[in-house]
């Protein structure tokens, strides 16, 4: 636990240190922001909803942009194999870069409660779907980490990592949308893979533990194929 | 505390980068590994680590075999890899601070951990910059710093001194000489100078194989060995009499040609181990008439020994 906390506390400090976490959290706030206003007044409800919608799309690309350094860039400055002979864990090392990369969004989450803030002084909100789609969106998040952190520990490259985790976490959130063209045996197979199917039911306010199960299957599926691809240095 | 190594091989693939290398080493040795570049010293050293695992053969660290209790190995040594593995936006306290928390320093000795790191390493001043911003000898230190830092009983160290200016290689070396003292050092070069300055015990290595194990000193004598002469005559003479009055001096196997420079042509004269030539080439140059410019004899070189071997 003391390894996967330093880890932790690192990785987010040099997110801070860098120029990346800002630009990244006010592209991420301005686009989020435009959205939601304007189809905010257009809907007329008092519901968060044209902000849920709209966060996935983001995230195809925030998320990607946050994690590609992840391992690429330690494999590239060589400090892998400083981090590699340390007494410490592989998974230690994939599990503190994962939570860093996920409090960084949450982070970055963090200012659109003033949205709900100004939902709540304008109507009477429904807590469910707001509950749901903040819980949904986290968990999305989370897998698409995964895959981001996956992907970088694939290549050194970081424009690879980002290319990767890009198409990945992209044909994993459409898959929901183009079941019209899947073959009528293996739509709900497909619809259980997609991310948005998902987070479609938990963002009605629905918590069912098979949206959970999904997600969390997902989050250990990625943090156990780092690792994996950490170790085959070893193969 | 000791490295006990035995019957390590190493495949790349179909590449062999490793062949069936066993030695020992102990405390208060210090180490040197010599080799051409793509001799298998640094994947050697990646394998004691535990950073790569052998193909067969089998380490032991003080009776822990790498590869079973490979975290428990972890703790005994520091390494510092040929790619200085630093965090380029870090400052240096902060870095030493990470590195002292990832080998387990307990949290209240990190700060006084650290701080005698940054003493022994000669980083005082150092200390509040950002790791990009140093030159590359600093960056050097901070590396033998991190390595350091848990107070390990063996340092691995490849290529400690690569890219560093003469004064800084002093340095280092001396550094090393002194934590040697009381620790186990392991430190590849393919610098000659350096293990001649530095180790007390010397592998050569080439082409994945042992070639050399010893001290400089026996290695030097365990040599083919030759007296060499260098001799420099001014242009003014018949250079092909003279090369061939040379060659017919008693106990002289080879007369080479160096070069021709402005107004001197310059020889290699080697002879058999412990005669002095000198006398007679000076009287054979007399003899032909040639101005003796300098003459110098000198005893066959580790680094004679090293090109002899990895040839």
């Amino acid at each position: 636990m003391k390894n996967i906390k330093t880890i932790y506390l690192k990785e987010l400090k040099s997110y801070f240190n860098s120029p990346v976490a800002y630009i990244v959290i006010i592209v991420f706030l301005v686009i989020v922001g435009w959205f939601f206003t304007n189809g905010f007044f257009q809907s007329n409800y008092a519901t968060l909803r044209s902000m849920f919608d709209m966060v996935p799309f983001v995230f195809l690309f925030f998320i990607p942009a946050i994690t590609m350094r992840s391992f690429s860039e330690e494999k590239k400055q060589g400090t892998i194999e400083l981090l590699l002979t340390k007494p410490v864990q592989d998974y230690e090392l994939v599990v503190g870069k994962f939570l860093a990369a996920l409090v960084l969004t949450l982070i970055t989450l963090l200012p659109t409660v003033i949205y709900l803030v100004a939902v709540i002084y304008l109507g009477s909100v429904d807590p469910g779907p707001i509950i749901g789609g903040y819980l949904g969106l986290i968990l999305m998040a989370a897998v698409y980490i995964g895959i981001g952190i996956l992907a970088s520990s694939l290549t050194e490259n970081q424009v690879i990592a980002f290319i990767v985790s890009f198409v990945v976490i992209f044909a994993l959130f459409m898959m929901g949308k183009f079941l019209v063209q899947v073959s009528p045996t293996l739509v709900s197979a497909v619809e259980y893979i997609s991310t948005d199917y998902h987070y479609t039911n938990i963002s009605r306010g629905v918590i069912d533990s098979r949206n959970l199960i999904y997600y969390f299957s997902m989050i250990f599926l990625t943090i156990f194929l780092t690792k994996m691809s950490l170790e085959s240095r070893k193969w | 505390m000791s490295i006990k190594v035995s019957n390590l091989t190493k495949y790349y693939g179909d590449y062999l980068a490793v062949d069936n290398i066993s030695f020992e080493v102990n405390k208060g040795d210090i180490l040197g590994f010599l080799g051409p570049n793509g001799a298998g010293k640094s994947t050697t050293m990646k394998i004691i680590t535990t950073y790569l695992p052998p193909t067969s053969g089998k380490i032991d660290v003080d009776g822990l075999d790498v590869e079973d209790n490979s975290l428990d190995v972890r703790r005994k040594f520091g390494y510092l890899p040929e790619q200085n593995p630093l965090y380029t936006d870090m400052y240096v306290y902060e870095y030493l601070d990470y590195i002292a928390a990832l080998d387990g320093v307990p949290q209240e000795k990190v700060v006084q951990k650290r701080n005698e790191m940054i003493r022994v390493c000669g980083l005082e001043e150092m200390k509040g910059k950002i790791i990009g911003e140093l030159s590359k000898g600093f960056k050097q230190r901070v590396g033998l710093a991190q390595a350091m830092i848990n107070n390990p009983e063996i340092l691995i160290l490849d290529e400690p001194t690569s890219g560093l200016d003469p004064n800084q290689i002093i340095e280092i070396r001396n550094l090393i000489k002194k934590l040697g003292k009381e620790k186990t050092v392991i430190l590849s070069t393919h610098i000659l100078s350096e293990v001649q300055a530095t180790c007390n015990r010397v592998i050569i290595i080439n082409k994945g194989k042992i070639v050399a194990d010893g001290s400089p000193q026996e290695l030097q004598s365990r040599s083919k060995g030759q007296s060499i002469v260098t001799l420099e005559v001014k242009n003014n003479c018949d250079k092909n009499a003279l090369t061939s009055q040379l060659k017919t001096i008693r106990n002289v196997n080879k007369v080479e040609f160096v070069k021709d420079t402005d107004d001197s042509f310059i020889y290699n004269i080697y002879g058999e181990k412990g005669i002095d030539l000198r006398e007679v080439i000076s009287n054979k140059v007399m003899e032909q008439r040639a101005t003796l410019l300098s003459m110098q004899a000198k005893q066959s070189s580790l680094e004679d020994i090293f090109r002899d071997l990895t040839k």
